[in-house]
């Protein structure tokens, strides 16, 4: 029935494994792929595509595990070591330098040279250009700039380049996704071309269709295990979403405690950025927990900061508690009562090496500089903090003298929320608030959401964790290419669905923007 | 070449250099129209020269997004050691430029040591050995001013076959190695692709460490020999104060003439103009007996205008590099290649059960 045992595989994986910190991300996969043939990789974020290709790619080295490529060991340690076996990796985001010539990007580390001061030969360069950039395709001046093409384009060169350096696998991770129709096609096309001659292509995409469309094999990855595996005949979409939503794994929340009222402490009136989000509307009720559901690159983290004010945006209106703001800042936010928990805590949300106690003093320092002098009332700060600290069951020894970081994940998202609890905002937007945040931690993290909702704050949860959206929130909207897509209640929640809705592969979003404007 | 669709402010932004050049040139010109007369364009560019050669050793640093701060305390250092060497070993002149420009790619040598190996960030590398090297040329001169021989006068008043002055000779030379190493060499190419996202540099192979040590030795090279080049021109005398503060010509010429301070743009060709329209300015406020002690301000003024250029081209190509979800508005309006509707993705998928 199948051809997989007359040639051996071009690659072949044997039980990879690779944890970070403790945490599965791959969990023994094996998988080959056949020279001439097309591997489609799909599972839900966070199930180990990406880890899976950085292996292959050796970005990042494997626990356990062999690999074989041409049928010799092969054991990459570093990116450039799997360029020289010839599988060359081309990223979501490309590697193209925008103020260099196309045949510049493609020969940038080997230029032909030529004559006694070994200067570039610009009539081979040119030449040897074209003639790649004529098997992908792409008919175009071999010195055109590469910020004056598309970003389909782009795409092509990059595929020249792996041409070029011979690759006999190239990996390609989310290629369409900025591409309109007309050039997905023509990479398709390209791909097709490619595998005809004998080149192995690992295909990664959120696009099930173009997935289908193709592959000749699919594998589907789910918790960093390979869930499923055939010929892709052998799939449906809706198999393909069935498998990578999987049976639930067991996690716990707490039940809710409030229900949400009617009156609307954030609206979102069709907000525009061009390119980024399109027309976004949306409202959030005074004790509501709101989920924000979307795949990598929906525009989810975008809208929260153009929501907070870190972000522009073209058109449309925010407004909190009936109130439009104008030009919105953090700083504005901030004082209208609106907290932001960001997805990057290290980075964005706390001060490492600060104390305890002035992180979580840190948005209302201005409460605590009463005096003439606008000098800080440590002693008033400190009684604050600690009485908030304590609500919030932090685990941590004494406030005024620990610095942040040594505390664990969960207890440093504790901080977070504690900083912006004592501005006693009445809207929080939380960006993956429990991502890298052991199950323990979780439960108690979802506590405290579901404490701030009964105190009447509006919460908008942004994950990509289905599974602690559907087990919160009140109300899931679903976003898919900077646009909502869908809209669930609690009652009718489906993973399958929403999952579809983020793939968009079903339609909900019509009526629930007309029930909107009302 | 086309100026496809561009509004005229961007245009004038885009060409900002040219703009400015040629405003600045016909001002003086209205102010006194012997300005116009060749003498005087001949000593623009002969006074142009120093602060030209500094400057396209700092393009090669600026493309790369790096800076260097000790350029003017490296022709002081350089010239001081060749000073010495001609006052007290007796050298002849061209031993004593070659002194002169070992010295100075000795001294770019340690700013890279530094950036490269102890992975000090190039401002503060360079702040610190702007210091130290004229700590160390007022040490070895006990702060003394140096009196170059006769010989010295003369190179600098030299006229290559009879007419052309020596300053001019040797930037033109300089000018076109510069020009050919950037455009015709892979290290050249490859500087700008640093410059452009050193990560994405890296991925793709090329020696980034390798490349930024060449490029601080480049800028040490030119210092030295500017320095040199100033020393023969101000008729063979350095005293303490000798070259302070040049590095902020260099680095005016080289952004005014479109050198991005970001890194990944600029070329030879700008930072020359650059360099000319700076010691225009100079020349032209003195030839038009502007108030001394307002000179500094006009400078600072047409230096200030093009940081604030070189901003405004960075904020727009920032907007260009933004990460988009959705195929962008106004792309051509052909429904064929308009971004795949909901509906036409749902048409690709097989029905399930």
């Amino acid at each position: 029935m199948t051809p997989e045992s007359t040639p051996p595989p071009l690659l072949q994986l044997h039980d990879i494994s690779k944890a970070f910190f403790g945490i599965a991300a791959v969990k023994a996969v094996s998988l080959h792929v056949n020279a001439g043939e097309t591997l489609g990789l799909i599972g839900q974020n966070g199930a180990g595509k990406s880890t899976l290709m950085n292996l292959i790619g050796g970005v990042v080295l494997p626990d356990s595990g062999t690999m074989t490529f041409k049928g010799q060991s092969y054991t990459p340690r570093s990116p450039a070591d799997a360029n020289t076996v010839g599988i060359a990796f081309i990223h979501q985001e490309l590697n193209l330098f925008t103020n260099l010539s196309i045949a510049e990007n493609i020969f940038i580390n080997q230029f032909p040279r030529t004559g006694i001061l070994r200067s570039i030969d610009r009539a081979a360069l040119k030449q040897r250009t074209r003639a790649l950039l004529h098997s992908v395709g792409l008919d175009m001046p071999p010195d055109m700039q590469i910020e004056r093409i598309s970003p389909g384009e782009r795409q092509l060169v990059e595929i020249a380049r792996a041409l070029y350096q011979d690759a006999a696998l190239i990996i390609l991770d989310e290629p369409t996704t900025s591409l309109t129709a007309r050039e997905t096609e023509r990479l398709f096309a390209i791909m097709d071309q490619l595998r005809a001659q004998g080149k192995a292509l690992i295909y990664i995409s959120h696009i099930l269709g173009d997935v289908l469309r193709v592959s000749d094999r699919i594998a589907i990855m789910r918790d960093g295990a390979l869930v499923s595996h055939e010929p892709t005949r052998a799939y449906t979409i809706n198999r393909m979403i069935a498998q990578m939503v999987g049976r639930s794994i067991e996690q716990l929340y707490p039940p809710r405690t409030s229900t949400p009222t009617t009156e609307t402490v954030l609206e979102i009136r069709e907000v525009t950025a061009s390119g980024i989000v399109e027309r976004i509307s949306f409202a959030l009720h005074r004790g509501e927990v709101l989920g924000l559901f979307g795949l990598m690159g929906s525009g989810r983290t975008e809208l929260a900061r153009m929501i907070f004010g870190v972000d522009p945006f073209d058109s449309g209106e925010i407004l909190i508690e009936g109130q439009p703001v104008h030009k919105p800042s953090p700083q504005r936010s901030i004082q209208n009562g609106v907290a932001f928990v960001t997805e990057n805590r290290r980075e964005e949300g706390l001060l490492m090496s600060i104390d305890i106690a002035n992180n979580i003093g840190l948005v209302a320092l201005k409460d605590f500089a009463k005096s003439l002098l606008q000098t800080i009332d440590q002693g008033e700060l400190l009684e604050s903090a600690r009485s908030t600290a304590s609500a919030l069951q932090l685990k941590s020894g004494d406030i005024a003298q620990q610095p942040a970081k040594a505390l664990s994940g969960g207890n440093q998202q504790k901080v977070v929320i504690a900083k912006w609890l004592m501005s006693q905002p009445s809207v929080f937007l939380m960006d993956e608030p429990t991502r890298g945040i052991d199950v323990g931690a979780k439960y108690e993290i979802y506590s405290v959401i579901d404490q701030l909702a009964a105190n009447g704050s509006g919460v908008l949860i942004i994950s990509s964790e289905l599974e602690e959206l559907t087990g919160m929130c009140d109300r899931i909207l679903v976003m898919s290419r900077g646009e909502i897509y869908g809209q669930f209640e609690r009652g009718e929640y489906d993973e399958e669905r929403i999952l579809r809705a983020a793939f968009r592969e079903i339609m909900t979003a019509e009526p629930m923007l007309t029930e909107m404007k009302s | 070449m086309k100026i496809r669709g561009v509004s005229l402010p961007q245009f004038l932004l885009n060409n900002s250099t040219i703009v400015l050049f040629v405003s600045v040139f016909m001002l003086f010109g209205l102010a006194s129209e012997r300005f116009f007369l060749p003498e005087n364009i001949v000593n623009i560019v002969k006074q142009a020269a120093f602060t030209g050669i500094v400057a396209v050793g700092m393009t090669f640093v600026l493309l790369t997004a790096g800076i260097d701060l000790s350029v003017g305390s490296n022709m002081y250092l350089s010239a001081v050691a060749a000073g010495l060497l001609m006052r007290q070993q007796n050298f002849e002149v061209l031993p004593a430029l070659i002194a002169s420009l070992i010295v100075g790619t000795l001294f770019g040598a340690f700013n890279a040591f530094c950036i490269v190996r102890l992975k000090i960030i190039p401002f503060m590398t360079t702040l610190a050995t702007l210091v130290i090297g004229r700590g160390v040329g007022t040490a070895l001169t006990q702060s003394q001013q140096i009196d170059f021989p006769e010989r010295m006068n003369e190179f600098g008043q030299a006229l290559v076959f009879g007419v052309i002055p020596m300053p001019i000779v040797v930037f033109v030379i300089v000018v076109i190695a510069a020009w050919y190493i950037l455009t015709r060499t892979p290290f050249g190419r490859q500087i700008y692709a640093i410059g452009n996202d050193p990560e994405a540099a890296k991925k793709a192979g090329i020696n980034t460490n390798r490349a930024l040590t060449r490029v601080y030795l480049i800028s040490g090279f030119c210092a030295g020999l500017a320095g040199f080049i100033l020393v023969s021109q101000l008729g063979g005398r350095v005293d303490r104060s000798f070259a302070e503060g040049r590095e902020f010509d260099a680095i005016a010429a080289a952004v005014l003439g479109g050198t991005s301070l970001f890194g990944g743009a600029g070329s030879v060709f700008g930072t020359v103009i650059g360099a000319l329209l700076i010691t225009m300015v100079q020349y032209g406020l003195s030839f038009n007996l502007v108030n001394l002690y307002l000179q500094p301000m006009v400078k600072a003024f047409i230096i200030f205008l093009a940081i604030f250029f070189d901003s405004l081209r960075a904020a727009n190509l920032y907007k260009l590099k933004r990460r988009f979800i959705r195929p962008l508005d106004g792309l051509p309006a052909d429904p064929q290649t308009v971004g795949r509707s909901p509906i036409e993705a749902a048409r690709t998928i097989p029905s399930g059960d």
